[in-house]
């Protein structure tokens, strides 16, 4: 396929994506009350005491990410399924990944929204500093929030033709997200707290392997998971 | 299933494919359309394998089914839009108009397709075709859910395609419609060819179970 032709589907399909998000902001609004909500509860579980939420914001947060993330996953072939609209995709001549890397795009842009918005709330309730780690935090929550969200897409695909997709979706991805999700709480303890230990490195090195790994994986194999 | 079914196009053929519910019309319909993999036999589409070419028999398709693939966020012209940039076209206004003029849907370019009938997103659904230009249109039960001048743009496009030298497979429990439509009227029954002939269609019970057309198994289609 001509490069150009991928980077146009590509586009056309995060821009659909978006769009149809935006306009329907009901998802949007869920998944961010759904973050705010987890945190809150968190909070309560874990009670006043401000050494043990600040131990355990990390931990929190990316739990946080994943639980409203895999939301906006089951949304994400939503629109193809109330459309109909799968079987007109699939007769675009030509390689699958692009389809599979627009809704990743979308995703992306989603859940990094999502946290734009989470992480402060976390910051507030759990009394993380967060303003000076900025561009570490902010590293890591990208690393690990792209490993999360091509997992995350590509299971979603999986399950897409399912009835029971709601469920399905989290029995198959959260195992499959337990590596990253270690990694990324380690990495962002280790932002948080200037790390002390020094791991941080390693863990940020970890996250960005998972990436690549899950990355070239369902590339790889997405063509495979989207047809009958 | 499908047993033993072959079935050829020539150029500006238009076939009808009739039969009962669950006969095989739309699943010989989708492995036409690469869609579906047949578990035997093969077939091919101008020339290119339905099962080593698929990307070329995809290149000359159009195919509608029993959904009309209209994404109900988006506005009609903005449907349009996204097919344009899906096949790697210049987003140009006046091809999405003239797509829409084509369909009567010029008056509704900016509402969002939710708001429309499911006779309105079918047209909008053929006005694609208007953009893929498809040498081969694969239809199922595409008279559904339109109103006569509906019906009429469909029967345009068909001719339009013929005229280009395309040809044409329409599912349909309309045997009236078939016969004014078509070339060709072709039965399913219980996944087997048992009828084919211009313009007529004998009852499907003075065919013995032994009488199907074609020797190849599975699907064998449009050439």
């Amino acid at each position: 396929m001509r490069p150009r032709l991928a980077l146009s589907r590509v586009l056309a399909m995060a821009w659909k994506d978006l769009t149809t998000e935006r306009r329907g902001k009901a998802g949007f609004n869920a998944v961010v009350f759904m973050g705010a909500i987890t945190l809150l509860m968190f909070g309560f579980a874990l009670g006043p005491d401000a050494a043990a939420l600040r131990t355990a914001a990390a931990g929190l947060l990316w739990l946080t990410v994943l639980l409203s993330g895999a939301l906006a996953f089951n949304r994400s072939y939503e629109s193809e399924a109330e459309a109909g609209a799968m079987d007109a995709l699939l007769l675009y001549p030509g390689s699958r990944w692009p389809i599979f890397a627009g809704k990743l795009l979308a995703n992306l842009i989603f859940v990094l929204l999502v946290e734009a918005i989470t992480v402060p709330i976390a910051a507030v309730l759990y009394d993380i500093p967060v303003l000076t780690p900025l561009p570490g935090l902010a590293g890591v929550l990208f690393l690990g929030t792209l490993g999360f969200v091509t997992l995350g897409t590509y299971y979603a695909a999986m399950a897409s033709r399912v009835r029971a997709r709601e469920v399905l979706l989290p029995l198959l991805l959260f195992p499959m997200l337990i590596p990253l999700l270690v990694a990324a709480v380690g990495a962002t303890k280790a932002v948080l707290t200037s790390d002390p230990m020094g791991y941080g490195a390693a863990w940020i090195k970890m996250l960005a392997a998972f990436d690549i790994v899950f990355l070239a994986a369902t590339f790889l194999t997405f063509e495979y998971v989207i047809e009958e | 299933m499908l047993r033993g079914v072959d079935l050829r196009l020539e150029r500006s053929e238009v076939v009808a494919l009739l039969g009962r519910n669950g006969s095989g019309k739309t699943t010989l319909l989708r492995i036409v359309a690469t869609l579906l993999r047949p578990t035997r036999g093969g077939g091919t589409v101008l020339g290119h394998d339905l099962l080593r070419d698929t990307d070329a028999v995809r290149g000359q398709i159009g195919f509608l089914g029993h959904t009309n693939g209209v994404y109900p966020d988006l506005t009609a012209a903005e449907n349009l839009e996204f097919t344009l940039r899906m096949i790697g076209q210049p987003v140009d206004a006046r091809t999405i108009g003239s797509a829409l003029e084509v369909v009567g849907l010029s008056s509704e370019r900016d509402t969002r397709t939710r708001e429309f009938s499911a006779g309105m997103q079918r047209r909008l659904a053929l006005a694609r075709f208007r953009l893929l230009s498809p040498a081969l249109l694969l239809l199922d039960e595409p008279y559904s859910s339109l109103d006569p001048g509906g019906a009429a743009m469909l029967t345009a496009l068909i001719d339009d395609t013929r005229r280009r030298g395309g040809a044409a497979i329409l599912v349909t429990h309309d045997i009236t419609r078939a016969r004014a439509v078509a070339d060709t009227l072709v039965a399913l029954e219980d996944g087997r060819l048992v009828a084919l002939g211009p313009n007529e269609l004998p009852p499907a019970d003075t065919f013995p179970e032994g009488d199907v057309l074609g020797a190849r198994s599975s699907a064998r289609s449009a050439r």
